[in-house]
């Protein structure tokens, strides 16, 4: 177990270093003085050069680089352009934020998915099944920025239920943790769905029927608990998308997250936040990945490694 | 193999057919369908609500919402479809080379993880981000993901292909690689492409859609149906319509392509037919 986890880390090392790189060199390539923008429009010829040293950014491309992996070792990941403070107080001051909104979203619909999609297949070709289904293909196709923004018309500037924007109050956090939660609530109804109506299909719950046993003891015993694991996959990436989608949600209600700190730094330009969040929710996005396929692992026993 | 089977036995699919359908008509034919040019500003009509001459109402601006929504679908196309088929194309041929020769296999499939190890929408505004906002540049954009997508399923379907036997008795005969990927494997791999395609167009829409409410997609004052709701942010409060006809062309759309594709997939791939 123990072997498989340790390969899997030194597996990913390669990605993450070509992350890395491809983060630095790509930024390279952009028009515009780097120093300039640093020191801001008014900033006279001799500050700009001052600070262009300072930055090291008077140095050759392969030096930069070689200081860029050296700083980013000892946790440095540079100085934002706009506020000038460093870019790992940045995202550390929103990092929690944008955490606590994609917990919650998973967490709402890992629980209802998986519900809704063991429903629908147990009740396959029945009413509740169609509806259950229309529901799910409604849901992997409303965009997240207009959901967001009927929510808020509805529940904010009709009913006066809940507020619109920031994350003060309990109350905040319902709206985005929905509009964050409907696209994966979908996919993993449709995904449960399916790998409920496989597991339906097997040999051994044949077996099952066959001896006898109560429906419902098969349903609970065999089938559900058969169809949960490939599911483990299905969660563990919508984990990795909901970064995405915090993007977007975010930027609709106005939560000072990391996804509305990678909109703002993108329109202005702050180059170093950019890649600052770029490397984070990569390297999230490649953790919960190694996370899921270890948990695969023990979830299912014929597997070995 | 008539109509009326098709309508009883896959009636979302042909439902999401007709939708797919108005959507292209609308697409090609936007001049021909617009009532109205969808940039003509008029400022007396500004947020005016619909009615029997503008049917979906005016913007802020007094322009014709129902015009900009279909000149709307016309980017929408255009980028979609235009980021999908390059993809398909580079990316099948990519990954179609990682599959069958190894000393390819460890550097393309290398930048692959790379360029996956990002969620779509973020790959896309690190895009953005280097190369600025703009048409081509959102179809870059939405490339950067669809290439690795297609080269990933097509790497794994070529390594699962290329043991057998019928491809090893084409090598025994001396055919050559580009003949064997071309006429023995690809025919027996393109379901699974044709069906992630199929899916990756609605993705490509909402991409292309999020960017330009997120400000950093398609430029105004073009017409695009994200960008129409970010227009309508300030405005929704004092009239619902703004924002209420572009997200639903946008989701309606999005809905055509998703149940044309699971349609699709039904009916290419055996296991589900069988179900």
């Amino acid at each position: 177990m123990a072997a498989y986890v340790i390969r899997r880390l030194f597996i990913s090392i390669p990605t993450v270093f070509l992350v890395v790189t491809a983060v630095f060199f790509a930024f390279q390539v952009i028009p515009g003085d780097a120093a300039r923008m640093y020191a801001g429009d008014q900033a006279s010829v001799a500050a700009v050069e001052a600070i262009r040293v300072e930055l090291g950014l008077d140095q050759p491309v392969s030096v930069q680089y070689l200081s860029y992996l050296k700083r980013l070792v000892s946790g440095d990941l540079g100085i934002s352009f706009i506020t000038r403070r460093p870019v790992t107080v940045e995202i550390g001051t929103r990092f929690a934020n944008t955490a606590i909104l994609a917990f919650g979203a998973i967490i709402l619909s890992t629980l209802l998915g998986i519900f809704m999609g063991v429903v629908a297949a147990l009740n396959r070709g029945k009413w509740l099944d169609y509806f259950l289904s229309v529901l799910a293909v409604g849901g992997i196709s409303i965009p997240v920025f207009w959901l967001g923004l009927l929510l808020m018309f509805l529940f904010s500037l009709k009913l006066h239920w809940l507020p619109t924007a920031g994350n003060a109050t309990w109350q905040h956090y319902i709206m985005p943790t929905f509009c964050l939660s409907v696209y994966s609530v979908a996919f993993i109804t449709r995904m449960a769905r399916s790998t409920v109506l496989d597991v339906l299909g097997s040999d051994y719950v044949r077996t099952a029927q066959s001896k006898g046993l109560r429906e419902k003891i098969i349903n609970m015993r065999h089938v559900v608990r058969n169809a949960l694991i490939p599911l483990i996959t299905t969660v563990g990436l919508r984990f990795g998308y909901m970064l995405g989608g915090a993007v977007v949600t975010e930027t609709v209600f106005a939560w000072p997250g990391v996804g509305r700190l990678l909109v703002i730094a993108v329109t202005q330009r702050d180059i170093p936040v950019v890649q600052g969040i770029l490397l984070v929710f990569a390297s999230m996005f490649l953790l919960v990945n190694i996370i899921v396929d270890v948990l695969y692992s023990v979830a299912d026993p014929r597997l070995s490694y | 193999m008539n109509l009326k089977y098709f309508l009883r036995n896959y009636p979302t699919t042909c439902l999401g057919a007709v939708i797919v359908l108005v959507f292209l008509v609308t697409a090609l034919g936007a001049e021909h369908l617009a009532p109205y040019d969808p940039n003509w500003v008029t400022p007396r009509h500004s947020v005016r609500p619909p009615d029997s001459e503008y049917i979906f109402g005016a913007d802020h601006n007094g322009r014709d919402i129902l015009s900009r929504v279909i000149y709307g679908a016309r980017i929408s196309l255009l980028i979609s479809m235009t980021s999908v088929t390059v993809g398909l194309i580079v990316g099948v041929s990519l990954g179609a080379l990682a599959g069958w020769n190894s000393k390819y296999e460890l550097v393309i499939m290398r930048l692959v993880d790379m360029m996956l190890s990002f969620p779509g929408l973020i790959t896309a505004l690190a895009i953005v981000a280097i190369l600025g906002s703009g048409i081509e540049n959102v179809i870059a954009a939405n490339m950067a993901y669809q290439i690795p997508m297609f080269a990933r399923l097509t790497h794994g379907l070529v390594l699962s292909t290329r043991p057998n036997t019928y491809v090893m008795a084409a090598r025994s005969v001396g055919l050559s690689d580009f003949y064997i990927l071309l006429r023995h494997i690809m025919p027996n791999i393109l379901g699974p492409i044709v069906v992630q395609g199929s899916l990756l167009i609605p993705d490509a829409i909402m991409t292309t859609s999020a960017l330009s409410f997120l400000g950093l997609g398609v430029s105004p004052p073009t017409a695009e149906w994200g960008g129409m709701l970010q227009d309508g942010i300030k405005w929704f409060r004092l009239a619902p319509h703004v924002m209420l006809f572009p997200g639903g062309c946008l989701m309606l759309t999005v809905l055509g392509f998703n149940l044309l594709g699971d349609g699709l997939r039904q009916w290419l791939d055996p296991q589900l037919r069988i179900n």
